[in-house]
């Protein structure tokens, strides 16, 4: 029994509603902006990753690496493309 | 304003209509010719309903060549406007219209096919597989890709062309100042176009990590497949941005947003800013297939391997990334300050030291070998120093500085042309006479051809050359006319006069496929080039299932050593193979994408929302329907192959 119970996956929902709870808060609390938008950046980002690891099953597979390799690929390209974005068009206009 | 008025072309002229005649005519020709000859149920079986790989590729190829013959009359009415001071030929909205057709024809739908046909026939081949991995999403690519050209070419005749630039910058595209239908054109076909070249993307990347033959891995596969493979991972995170972009745009035409006005918090340079950051990986989505093929090309006609083949590699990985973190330097005079600038110009200046190994590779692959003019290696020779001229004068572009002189004129006009002339076309050229025989089984005319390779590139020094000079001297791009006093005229006489060989050299072109279908002898057998990685080990013409048994590949050339070192690529038995089932599905939903695209940019709601409707049919349908392919028996295939290998030992 204790095989075919995904664990992994129960665990991971769980964790993805606290995830959603946590950034909710920001619209119910009476945050900073500063503050909410932290939560709402850090809590996205995990909630990404949960979703790609746990119920996408990267790493599961042979192909891991390519899969990963992908994924930080394509991290480093979004990061590069807004903070290249913001440096542009607000830092240093 | 009439239901009716939006479609009449807003600035007619008597050549948009001899031209609406032409295409008329044409039409009414094709269809006559279609139904005369009874090919309709051929064509349908054979072409819109296939789903491999090759056919796919063959119909890019001839939307490339058509779309290279319309972006070229493009051209030559700029060059020929733009021959005389004061001339009369095209007045100003037209003019704009031509440029701005000529860009998005020439980009994204001639060069882009182009390289997209060079994936679709050699991916496959070159990694020993049956056929892509999603053999029906590659008709769908093909197919909606082909929509969106037809829709985009139809802005020409019906409503009129987008007129704001290839690049669509805003507050221009917008509605104030771009009334006509035109920019919705642009929006919504290269759109539906974009769609299909991400799904591409996906599907070749897919194709080259899962199904390679046995025994080739990453560092065995030979270098066209890597640079497809580079250029298919650019794609899948470039292309996304501009399908967010053109939306954002489409949006802010149809329903009222203000991502790029002016006003109301828009932000106009956000257009700018994104496009480029789509428009420069597409610079290299463009080049990297095309420095793959020289990479087949030069090793085979210098018989010698390719030198460097990990820094190659490695090279082609720098400059994805670095493709990706230097697109301000499309416009450093926007307004950013110094640092910024400074960056920018740091990391374009960057790329110059990638794509510098590579010339080196080629020529140190040179060194020693035993050369062999042919048509593909004359251009391929020709690339080297050409491109290399273009990329000095993209080093004087990128100091940032100096680019407040060069910015805007002809001079950049030239740079861009001087690398994907030499970088691009001469390569999509060479590689289309090098796997002629492969693809068609007969061989281009090898005179006629170096007669094309030679007058196009004295027409290109001809027409772009003296664009440097006036550029430094001032001339403004797209400015469509000029006065006497400025003293430009005599050079733009030259760059006219260049242009129109080059128009002759693609005339020629196509007399040598005429010629060559005519005259060329069939009996060429498999390796007509005594060349060096898979797809020659097939036989030509290439049956259905591409290989009769999956090659065993120990080597970056695996035919070279099976012919010279007696390596064996085919062991085992001949086993019965599966294929997947030909679908007209993928050419249905592309026409509701088509009709899709015509409501949306005349805003006719009840026509997108029963269209759209009906392309959710379409994949509801998919989802659900049970399709497992076919199999091709063991007899049939052994058919094949003894029918084939006959033919092939008739001509020895």
């Amino acid at each position: 029994m204790k095989e075919l119970f995904p664990l992994k996956q129960v665990m991971g929902f769980a964790f993805s509603l606290v995830l959603t709870v946590v950034a909710l808060m920001v619209y119910f609390t009476d945050m900073s902006y500063t503050m909410g938008m932290t939560v709402l950046l850090i809590t996205a980002f995990i909630q990404a990753g949960l979703q790609v690891v746990v119920f996408m099953h990267a790493g599961e597979t042979k192909d891991k690496r390519s899969i990963y390799v992908n994924i930080y690929y394509a991290l480093l390209i979004a990061l590069i493309t807004i903070f290249g974005t913001l440096l542009v068009l607000v830092w240093d206009m | 304003m009439d239901f009716f008025d939006r479609f009449a072309v807003p600035h007619p002229s008597f050549l948009i209509y001899a031209a609406m005649v032409g295409i008329g005519l044409t039409m009414l020709a094709v269809v006559v010719g279609i139904t005369y000859f009874k090919k309709w149920g051929y064509l349908w079986r054979e072409w819109i309903t296939t789903v491999d790989h090759k056919r796919i590729g063959i119909m890019y190829l001839l939307t490339a060549l058509l779309m290279l013959f319309r972006g070229g009359v493009d051209a030559i009415m700029m060059r020929y406007q733009l021959a005389m001071p004061e001339n009369t030929f095209l007045d100003s909205q037209h003019y704009n219209e031509v440029f701005t057709t000529h860009g998005v024809v020439m980009i994204l739908f001639m060069a882009m096919p182009f390289i997209i046909f060079f994936f679709n026939f050699l991916v496959p081949l070159q990694i020993g597989a049956r056929d892509v991995a999603f053999p029906r999403l590659n008709a769908l690519s093909f197919w909606l890709f082909f929509m969106g050209m037809g829709l985009f070419n139809l802005s020409f005749i019906i409503g009129g062309s987008p007129d704001a630039g290839w690049t669509s910058y805003f507050p221009l595209a917008g509605n104030e100042f771009s009334t006509s239908v035109g920019t919705n054109y642009y929006m919504i076909a290269i759109q539906i176009a974009g769609i299909g070249t991400l799904m591409t993307g996906i599907n070749f990347i897919t194709t080259i990590l899962k199904m390679r033959a046995p025994g080739m891995t990453l560092m065995k596969m030979p270098m066209f497949t890597w640079s497809a493979f580079i250029a298919n991972v650019i794609i899948v995170f470039a292309f996304p941005v501009l399908t967010v972009l053109l939306a954002m745009g489409t949006m802010d035409r149809l329903f009222g947003t203000n991502f790029f006005t002016t006003d109301n918090g828009g932000m106009d340079m956000l257009w700018a800013n994104l496009f480029w950051v789509w428009g420069h990986p597409e610079v290299y989505i463009l080049i990297l297939p095309a420095f793959g093929l020289y990479s087949e090309i030069i090793p085979t006609f210098a018989r010698r391997n390719l030198y460097g083949y990990k820094s190659m590699v490695a090279s082609m990985v720098v400059i994805s990334i670095l493709s990706f973190v230097v697109w301000a330097h499309h416009f450093f005079t926007m307004g950013q300050g110094p640092l910024t600038n400074s960056i920018f110009s740091i990391t374009t200046m960057a790329i110059a030291i990638p794509t510098g190994v590579k010339i080196f590779n080629w020529l140190f692959t040179l060194w020693k070998g035993k050369i062999q003019f042919t048509t593909p290696m004359l251009y391929s020779i020709l690339f080297i120093p050409l491109f290399t001229l273009g990329g000095v004068t993209g080093v004087m572009l990128a100091m940032s500085a100096a680019d407040y002189q060069y910015h805007n004129t002809m001079f950049l006009v030239a740079h861009f042309h001087n690398v994907i002339i030499p970088g691009v076309v001469y390569a999509m050229l060479a590689g289309m006479t090098f796997y002629w025989p492969k693809i068609f089984g007969f061989m281009l005319n090898e005179k006629l051809g170096k007669w094309t390779a030679w007058l196009l590139t004295v027409g290109f020094v001809l027409a772009f050359i003296p664009m440097y000079i006036t550029g430094l001297d001032g001339q403004a791009r797209r400015m469509y006319t000029y006065s006497e006093s400025t003293g430009f005229s005599l050079l733009n006489m030259v760059s006219f006069i260049g242009a129109a060989i080059m128009a002759i050299a693609f005339a020629l072109l196509v007399y040598n496929i005429y010629y060559s279908i005519r005259y060329s002898p069939r009996n060429i057998g498999s390796d007509p080039w005594d060349a060096r990685s898979l797809e020659w080990s097939t036989h030509t013409p290439v049956p259905e299932y591409n290989f009769a048994i999956t090659p065993q590949v120990a080597s970056t050339q695996a035919f070279w050593d099976s012919k010279k070192n007696g390596h064996e690529l085919f062991k085992g038995d001949i086993e019965k193979i599966h294929m997947p089932n030909n679908s007209g599905l993928p050419f249905i939903m592309s026409c509701m994408f088509f009709v899709f695209g015509f409501a949306m940019v005349f805003s006719i709601w009840p026509v997108v929302i029963v269209s759209l409707i009906g392309i959710l049919a379409c994949l509801v349908y998919r989802s659900f329907e049970q399709d497992h392919g076919r199999y091709i028996s063991v007899e049939e295939i052994k058919e094949t192959e003894t029918r084939l290998r006959g033919a092939k030992n008739e001509g020895r």
